[in-house]
């Protein structure tokens, strides 16, 4: 599934986000659900820095897992930055979303990207009508 | 008479507490924070204003450029 269809189908499935951009380690949109190109490339450069510091905050002490996923709650909305593998998606909701269900469905959103395009299945091809042969026992 | 006083202001006092406890989830909920979380299953929640500055200043920032 390609990064449009993929945005498109988060934004079927969940009411609570209001814009998404996919991109890359590194800064680089993959798609986006705002109009503006310059906005969703600023986007993904705050959210790569917002991923640095995040990593910056884990504890020495904790295990060496590294950055998942992370909720920015604020009064005028939340910030969601979900990552799987080198792919990353930064979304916002309105306050106080239902969290466990936009992580949800920004990591659906992001595995679907993975998987590639199922083969359409072939219809079964249609049976020619038999057509009878009237059998004639004729003999010479 | 004075059993009823009694249950008027423990019913109060028990309406008053319970009033307050809710006031206070909701207002530690609509609280600005930041929850990290790691692929081992750790978790970061930032909720002091100068460990959390930096990251609500962001989230600010994207909250705008996405609106």
């Amino acid at each position: 599934m390609d990064a449009a269809a993929a945005l498109e189908r988060l934004r079927d499935i969940s009411s609570q986000v209001r814009a998404a951009v996919i991109f890359e380690r590194g800064g680089q949109v993959v798609g986006s659900t705002l109009a503006d190109e310059e906005r969703a490339r600023r986007v993904a450069e705050e959210a790569e820095r917002l991923l640095a510091e995040a990593e910056r905050q884990r504890e020495p002490t904790a295990g060496r897992g590294e950055f998942a996923q992370l909720e920015i709650a604020l009064q005028g909305g939340s910030v969601f930055v979900v990552r799987d593998g080198d792919r990353l998606i930064a979304a916002t909701t309105p306050p106080e979303p239902t969290v466990g269900l936009v992580f949800y469905d920004l990591k659906s959103c992001l595995r679907e990207l993975e998987t590639p395009v199922a083969p359409k299945k072939r219809a079964p091809a249609k049976r020619k009508p038999a057509t009878r042969v009237k059998k004639t026992d004729a003999k010479p | 008479m004075r059993s009823r006083n009694v249950l008027t202001g423990t019913l109060l006092g028990a309406g008053s507490v319970a009033g307050t406890l809710l006031f206070r989830r909701r207002l530690a909920r609509r609280r600005e924070r930041v929850d990290i979380y790691f692929g081992d299953g750790s978790m970061v929640s930032l909720t002091k204003p100068d460990e959390a500055e930096p990251l609500l200043r962001r989230g600010r920032q994207i909250l705008e450029l996405a609106r």
